[in-house]
C-alpha cells in the first residue's frame, strides 16, 4: 500500500459526507426560485396579499438555504484540491472549465438573489420579479456546468495521456460534446423539483395534520405538490432513459446495480436480495427483464462483472442497495403522485384523506433519500476509477496525514450546520403569519 | 510582452485583488463587530456592519470561487502541489467559511438580542480566522515554502513561519481597515454622524496598524524570504510597495478629511497595488523549480479559460454594477414600505385549464415515444423537451382552481 492510499477510505467518504449535505441544497437552488417566482408573479397578476405573504415567506427560506448551499459548495471546491491534488493536477487543464463557467453562474445568482432578497419592498413589483430571473436561470447553467464535469469523469474525453499528463486537450469538446452528461443533467435537474417540491409540500403537510388548513396552508401546498407530481411522473421516464445510457457507456456499472456475474443474453433483473458469491441471493428474479429495460430486446446481450479483472469492479452491494433504493422511493414518489393527480383530476380538489398527508409529510425525506442514493449509485459505481477508465481514485488522492483529523472535524462542523439550518426552519415557521383575518379564516376545501 | 500563458493567470490575480478587497471588508466587518464590546452602542456599530454586508456577502465570496476554478484549470500542477501541501491552512479557512455562511442563515431566525450576541460572536470570530489562515497560505506560496507535487512540502512549516504569519496579521488587519472605510462611507449615507465618527476612528486606527506591521514585516521577510525580499525592493516589485504606501497614505488623509466616496477607491487602490508586486516580485516564478509558463494549461484550454472569463465578465460587471449601484443608493435593506399594486385579471380560465390538460397529455405521449421508445439521440432530446412540455402545461392544469386565482377571486381593474 502507498502512503497515498493510506486514507483513500476516508477520503472518499468526506467527500460522500460533503456532496450529500450539498446536495439537497442544490435541489432548492434550482427548483424554489421557479416556484417562488410563480407565487409571486400570481400576486403581480392578481394583488391578492396571499400570495405576497407566501413569496415574502418563502424568500426567507431561500436566504437561509442558498446560504447554506453557498458554504458547502465551496467546501466542495476546496476538496478538489485538498482531497484528489493529484486528479486536479493532472486533469484540471480538463476539465477544470466547466467549473470556472459554473463560477459565473454562481456569480449571478448571488448577486441577484443579494437584489431580491433585500429588494422586497425596494424595487418596483415588476422589477422585482424581473430580477428574481436570473437566480432561476442561474440554477440550471449551475447544474449544467457542475454535471458536465461529472458527465466527463463517467465518459472520458477531449484529451490523450501522455507519460501521465493530459495532452491534445479540447476542454469544449470534452465537457459538452459529450454524450454521457445529458441523461445525468436532466436526471438531477429534474430530481430538483421533486425533492424542493415533496419536502416544501410536506412541511405545509404537516401543518395540516395539526389542523391548520386555510387558504393560504392550501395554496403553499397545492403548487410545491403539483411541480413535484409532474416531475416524479417524468423522472420515471427520464430514469429509464438513464439506465439505457449507463447500460451502452458503462456496462460494469450497470452489472454491479444488477449483482450480474457473468455475460448474459436475456439477463434477468433481482428485486432485492445481497449479492454474494457472484450470484443474487434471497432476491426476487424476473427473467429477461434487464435485457429489455437495458436494450430494449428480451434476449440482448448484458455484459456481466466477470468482463473485467476483480481490480477494476465496484463494491457491488454498496451500488446495489443504493440503486434499489434510488427506484424504490421514486416508484412510491411516482404512486403518490398519481393518487394526487387522480383525485385533482376527478373530484376537483385537493386529497382530504389523512394518510394522503401523512404519505406526503414522508415523501420530502424520502425523495432526499433517493437523491443522495442516486448519486452513490454512479459515483461509488464508477469506482474503482475517478476518471473512468483513465486514473484511479487510489491514485488521485492526497498524500497529505491530516484527513482522519480533518473528516472528524467536517462531520461535526456539518452536524452543526444541519442543526443550526433545522433551527432557522422551525423558527421562521413558527413566526407568525401577517395575513388579512378574513384571508386566514377563508376555509375553501 | 503579454504571453497567452500569463493572461488567466492576471485574471485570477484581479480575482484575488477582488476578493481581498470586497471579501475583505466583508471579513473587517465581522472584526469590527468582534471589539465592538458590549452595550446598545456596541449593537449599534454591529448592526451596522451586518446589514452593510448583508445584501453582498454571497457576490463577495464568489470571487474566492473564481479565484480557485481559475486557477486549477489554468495552473493544475500549481493548484494540486498548493493545496495539498497546505491542506491544513485551506481546511481551517474553509471551515470558517462555512461559520460565516450558517451566521448569516442563522441571523434570518434570531430574535432577541441574547441569540443575536451568540451568533455575532461565532460570525467574527470566523471572521478573523478565515482572513488569517488564508493569508498564511499565501504567505507559505510567497516565500518559497510550497514544493511542485502531491503534499511534498512541510504540512506545518509551509505556513507557520515568520512570512505566512505576518501576511496572515496584515490580511486580518488590512480587512478591518477596508471594512472601516466602508463602513464610514455607508454611516455617512444614513446621516448617522455618530457611528460615522466611530468608524472613522476605527478606519484611523487600522491604518496606522496595517501601515506599521507592513513596514515591520518587511524586515521579517528580509531574514525569512530572500528573494520574495530581494525583487520586492527593486524594480516593479518595489514599484507596486511604493503605490500600496502612497495609496494607504492617501486613504488615511482623505478619511482624517471625511472624504469617504473617495477613500474606498484609495483603499482598494493600496490593496490591489500590493497584490500586483508580490506578483511581479515573484515572476516569472510560480512555485520552486516552477515557472508559469511550465505551468500553465496546454493552449487549448488558455484560450478557453481566456475566452470564458471574458464572455463572463460581460455579464457579470453590468450585474455587480447594479448590485452595487442599488446598495450604495440605500435601495437594499431589510424592511420598508409594501407598493400597491392594480391587479390585472385572472389568469387561467377553469375552461382553459381542460385545454392545458390536453397539451399536457399530448407532449406526456410524445415524450414516451420519443425518449423511451425511440432510439436516437436527438429523438430523446426531442423527448426531453416534451416532458419538459408535459409539466408546462400540466402544472397549471393541475392546479386545483382554488389556488390559481379564479373569476370571483380578482379584484375589479
Amino acid at each position: 500500500m502507498t502512503p497515498e492510499q493510506h486514507y483513500l477510505l476516508q477520503a472518499r467518504q468526506m467527500q460522500a459526507l460533503s456532496f450529500s449535505v450539498h446536495i439537497p441544497l442544490v435541489c432548492f437552488g434550482i427548483a424554489f426560485p421557479t416556484l417562488l417566482l410563480f407565487v409571486e408573479w400570481l400576486y403581480l397578476r392578481t394583488g391578492d396579499p396571499l400570495y405576497r405573504t407566501l413569496a415574502r415567506r418563502w424568500t426567507n427560506v431561500m436566504v437561509a438555504l442558498f446560504a447554506a448551499g453557498v458554504v458547502t459548495g465551496t467546501i466542495l471546491s476546496f476538496e478538489m484540491g485538498l482531497l484528489w491534488p493529484a486528479f486536479t493536477a493532472t486533469f484540471g487543464s480538463v476539465f477544470g472549465l466547466g467549473f470556472a463557467v459554473e463560477g459565473f453562474s454562481f456569480f449571478l445568482e448571488a448577486i441577484f438573489i443579494g437584489i431580491y432578497v433585500y429588494g422586497w419592498n425596494r424595487l418596483s413589483p415588476r422589477l422585482h420579479f424581473a430580477t428574481g430571473i436570473p437566480i432561476a436561470l442561474a440554477g440550471f447553467t449551475g447544474s449544467l456546468m457542475v454535471i458536465s464535469v461529472n458527465g466527463w469523469m463517467n465518459h472520458p474525453s477531449g484529451f490523450r495521456l501522455s507519460h501521465g499528463k493530459a495532452v491534445d486537450v479540447h476542454p469544449f469538446k470534452a465537457l459538452f460534446e459529450n454524450a454521457y452528461f445529458w441523461h445525468e443533467l436532466i436526471h438531477m435537474y429534474v430530481a430538483g423539483y421533486i425533492v424542493t417540491g415533496f419536502l416544501v409540500a410536506g412541511a405545509y403537510a404537516v401543518l395540516r395534520l395539526r389542523g391548520r388548513w386555510g387558504r393560504y396552508e392550501q395554496t403553499a401546498l397545492a403548487i410545491p405538490l403539483t411541480m413535484a407530481a409532474l416531475a416524479a411522473l417524468v423522472q420515471v421516464l427520464v430514469g429509464d432513459w438513464s439506465g439505457r445510457e449507463v447500460a451502452r457507456y458503462q456496462p460494469i456499472k450497470l452489472a454491479a446495480i444488477e449483482g450480474l456475474r457473468e455475460t448474459t443474453n436475456g439477463a434477468s433483473i433481482h428485486v432485492l436480495g445481497w449479492y454474494s458469491d457472484g450470484r443474487v441471493k434471497f432476491g426476487i428474479g424476473v427473467p429477461k427483464v434487464l435485457s429489455l429495460l437495458a436494450d430494449h430486446r428480451i434476449n440482448a446481450r448484458v455484459q456481466g462483472l466477470d468482463a473485467v479483472p476483480a481490480r477494476d469492479r465496484p463494491p457491488v452491494n454498496v451500488v446495489r442497495f443504493a440503486f434499489q433504493t434510488m427506484v424504490g422511493i421514486g416508484t412510491l414518489l411516482a404512486l403518490l403522485a398519481l393518487v394526487y393527480l387522480a383525485v385533482r383530476i376527478r373530484r376537483r380538489r385537493l386529497p382530504r384523506s389523512t394518510w394522503f398527508y401523512r404519505a406526503l409529510a414522508l415523501a420530502g425525506p424520502l425523495s432526499v433519500v433517493a437523491l443522495i442514493s442516486g448519486w452513490v449509485t454512479t459515483e461509488v459505481g464508477r469506482q474503482p476509477w475517478v476518471v473512468y477508465r483513465v486514473m484511479r481514485t487510489s491514485q488521485a488522492v492526497t498524500g497529505a496525514r491530516g484527513i482522519p483529523v480533518g473528516y472528524g472535524t467536517l462531520l461535526l462542523v456539518y452536524v452543526l450546520l444541519l442543526a443550526a439550518v433545522a433551527w432557522v426552519l422551525w423558527r421562521l415557521s413558527r413566526k407568525p403569519l401577517d395575513l388579512e383575518p378574513s384571508l386566514s379564516a377563508a376555509e375553501l376545501d | 510582452m503579454l504571453h497567452l500563458y500569463l493572461i488567466p493567470l492576471i485574471f485570477a490575480l484581479i480575482g484575488l485583488a477582488f476578493y481581498t478587497v470586497l471579501g475583505g471588508a466583508d471579513f473587517g466587518a465581522g472584526f469590527w463587530e468582534l471589539t465592538a464590546g458590549k452595550g446598545p452602542r456596541a449593537q449599534a456599530v454591529r448592526e451596522h456592519a451586518h446589514a452593510a454586508m448583508a445584501p453582498v456577502w454571497e457576490a463577495n465570496h464568489v470571487w474566492l470561487i473564481f479565484v480557485l476554478t481559475v486557477v486549477w484549470t489554468a495552473y493544475p500542477t500549481a493548484f494540486g502541489s498548493i493545496a495539498s501541501t497546505l491542506s491544513i491552512p485551506l481546511f481551517i479557512a474553509a471551515v470558517g467559511i462555512i461559520f460565516r455562511g450558517v451566521t448569516y442563515a442563522l441571523r434570518a431566525g434570531a430574535t432577541g438580542p441574547r441569540e443575536l450576541s451568540a451568533i455575532d460572536t461565532v460570525f467574527s470570530i470566523s471572521s478573523v480566522l478565515t482572513p488569517f489562515a488564508l493569508g498564511t497560505a499565501i504567505g507559505g506560496i510567497a516565500s518559497g515554502r510550497v514544493p511542485v507535487g502531491n503534499a511534498a512540502g512541510s504540512e506545518f512549516s509551509s505556513w507557520l513561519n515568520p512570512t505566512s504569519l505576518l501576511v496572515g496579521v496584515l490580511a486580518v488587519t488590512a480587512a478591518a481597515y477596508l471594512a472601516a472605510v466602508f463602513l464610514c462611507a455607508d454611516a455617512t449615507k444614513l446621516g448617522d454622524r455618530r457611528l460615522e465618527e466611530q468608524f472613522r476612528r476605527r478606519a484611523l486606527g487600522a491604518g496606522i496598524v496595517a501601515g506599521v506591521i507592513a513596514v515591520v514585516g518587511l524586515g521579517v521577510i528580509a531574514g525569512d524570504a530572500d528573494r520574495i525580499f530581494d525583487r520586492l525592493t527593486t524594480g516593479a516589485g518595489l514599484a507596486g510597495l511604493v503605490i500600496s504606501l502612497v495609496g494607504g497614505v492617501a486613504t488615511l488623509a482623505l478619511v482624517w478629511r471625511r472624504q469617504y466616496e473617495l477613500s474606498r477607491y484609495g483603499a482598494a487602490l493600496a490593496v490591489a497595488a500590493i497584490i500586483a508586486g508580490w506578483a511581479l516580485a515573484q515572476s516569472p516564478v510560480f512555485l520552486p523549480g516552477l515557472t508559469v509558463e511550465a505551468a500553465a494549461a496546454p493552449r487549448a484550454t488558455l484560450i478557453a479559460v481566456t475566452v470564458a472569463v471574458l464572455g463572463g465578465a460581460v455579464i457579470l460587471f453590468p450585474s455587480l454594477a447594479l448590485l452595487f449601484r442599488l446598495v450604495l443608493s440605500g435601495r437594499l435593506a431589510e424592511g420598508g414600505e409594501s407598493v400597491d399594486l392594480r391587479p390585472a385579471p385572472r389568469l387561467v380560465r377553469a375552461s382553459r385549464q381542460g385545454l392545458l390538460a390536453r397539451g399536457a397529455l399530448a407532449c406526456l405521449i410524445a415524450g414516451i415515444g420519443l425518449l423511451t421508445a425511440a432510439e436516437a439521440d436527438w429523438a430523446h432530446a426531442l423527448g426531453v423537451l416534451s416532458l419538459f412540455g408535459f409539466v408546462a402545461f400540466g402544472f397549471p392544469a393541475a392546479l386545483p382552481p382554488h389556488v390559481l386565482p379564479q373569476h370571483n377571486d380578482a379584484k375589479p381593474r
